[in-house]
């Protein structure tokens, strides 16, 4: 059996996860602390994903990071590669997947640390910046670390955007969900339940992880 | 820290509930801040350390303006070098005693001597053994002593105590409150001292600010013989 894709979407998904936190936990904490004219919007945006047809995501991004658009003419004039229909488009299309779970569960653990320790904090001669990541962002460390796992296990098993942005090329941007539609539209049904097989464990352990993680609070930090 | 080193407070705020209009004067040494809950003493402590932001006013330490309407002046928080000893006394969860009084320290200071202050002043509050451990493990006192120490520890101009004495045995309390003392007859800092505990007034106070409704109802020495708070200062001494 071919491990390409599994090894694929591993690759994919740990990229996305970090672009994901780079960019999610940035966005949480925007909104977590900062009122400021747009806010609402800027949660909106980062949700819709969430419930966006896949399609429609799709086609934003093939707008926007096209060989055609300013950003993917960017791109391709650094790096002599396209985003699209390559590694880097399954890469977009798993990191905005996985990003509104790290904005909703990030901002959800930071909004959850007592405002009075960022006060403390200010009071005792921090910057609103070094209240953030000396107090805040180690307080909610384990709401963190639980919307990673989510974020990964989301970003493993992308389709649809992927299929739009990146193609289904074998050996190049077919990833392990891509595989399975493959496998099964040819009637190679035991690759298919392989492939099913190992993500659908992955996912129970990430989630399991993800519980661990939220259940134990009270006792220690 | 010249002797004269006052904190001005005049505040103007709208809240739903009364407008907070108050002016007076902190000398060095304590100022209790007393009155009925929902009275605005918290809030006039949080205009002075920068947390609310007053409608109109000046706040100053002698000649240094930390907020002035008419000027535009608005220090930020970090900026006033106010300690603040919360109610809840705020102590960093997930840091050791050492971390949370080094927290506070300039950090213009190498590292190693941050920490080394922080531990000499650990032990000058007597809980110089809880050093390398977190604030879950603290009896309600030891949790006290480490806050007091992480507000002398940053050197700060004034001082707000916003109730951080209430949950102690009267036992406790009475000590801690003889050595908050001490420790501000050294560093002539003016102090603020916000409780509905007479005892705790007379304990530690040298003037008395009456709040009720968001106005100054009355000012008086601690010692006014026509002041109706129990006296039980020799007592605590």
């Amino acid at each position: 059996m071919d491990l390409g894709p599994l090894l694929l979407s591993f690759e994919v998904a740990t990229i996305a996860t970090i672009l994901a936190a780079l960019i999610g936990i940035a966005a949480a904490a925007l909104l977590a602390n900062y009122r400021f004219p747009g806010r609402d919007l800027l949660d909106v945006l980062f949700t819709a994903p969430m419930v966006m047809p896949p399609t429609v995501l799709g086609y934003y991004v093939l707008v926007l990071l096209g060989r055609r658009s300013i950003l993917g003419h960017a791109y391709e004039a650094l790096t002599g590669r396209s985003i699209v229909f390559t590694v880097e488009g399954a890469v977009v299309a798993a990191t905005i997947g996985a990003l509104p779970l790290v904005v909703k569960s990030v901002r959800a653990a930071l909004e959850q640390t007592d405002p009075t320790l960022m006060l403390a904090a200010r009071t005792l001669g921090a910057t609103k910046l070094r209240a953030f990541f000396s107090v805040q962002l180690p307080l909610a460390k384990r709401g963190i670390a639980a919307a990673l796992m989510l974020a990964f296990a989301r970003a493993a098993g992308d389709f649809g955007v992927t299929l739009m942005v990146a193609g289904d090329i074998p050996g190049k941007t077919r990833t392990a969900s891509l595989a399975i539609y493959d496998a099964l539209q040819a009637q190679r049904e035991q690759e298919a339940t392989t492939l099913v097989v190992v993500l659908t464990v992955m996912v129970l352990a990430l989630l399991y992880g993800v519980g661990k993680l939220t259940a134990r609070r009270a006792d220690e930090r | 820290m010249s002797d004269d080193a006052k904190l001005a407070v005049r505040i103007v705020l709208r809240t739903r509930a009364f407008t907070l209009d108050v002016a007076f004067e902190v000398k060095p040494g304590v100022t209790v801040l007393f009155g009925p809950s929902g009275s605005g003493k918290s809030r006039t402590l949080g205009c002075i350390a920068g947390i609310v932001r007053p409608d109109r006013g000046h706040i100053a330490l002698g000649d240094d303006a930390g907020f002035d309407d008419a000027r535009s002046v608005e220090l930020p928080i970090h900026e006033r070098r106010i300690a603040y000893v919360f109610q809840s006394l705020a102590l960093f969860p997930h840091m050791t005693a050492e971390d949370n009084v080094a927290y506070g320290i300039n950090r213009s200071v190498p590292k190693a001597d941050r920490r080394a202050r922080a531990h000499d002043m650990l032990g000058k509050m007597r809980v110089g053994h809880l050093a390398a451990r977190k604030p879950h493990t603290f009896s309600g006192g030891e949790a006290q002593r480490v806050a007091l120490a992480r507000a002398f520890a940053m050197k700060p101009r004034a001082l707000l105590l916003d109730e951080p004495f209430s949950a102690l045995d009267a036992g406790v309390k009475l000590e801690l409150l003889a050595e908050v003392g001490e420790w501000l007859g050294r560093e002539k800092i003016p102090a603020i001292l916000v409780t509905h505990h007479a005892e705790e007034a007379s304990a530690l106070g040298d003037q008395v600010v009456m709040l009720e409704k968001g106005r100054v109802v009355r000012e008086a020495a601690i010692d006014d013989p026509t002041l109706s708070l129990p006296k039980i200062r020799a007592a605590a001494k």
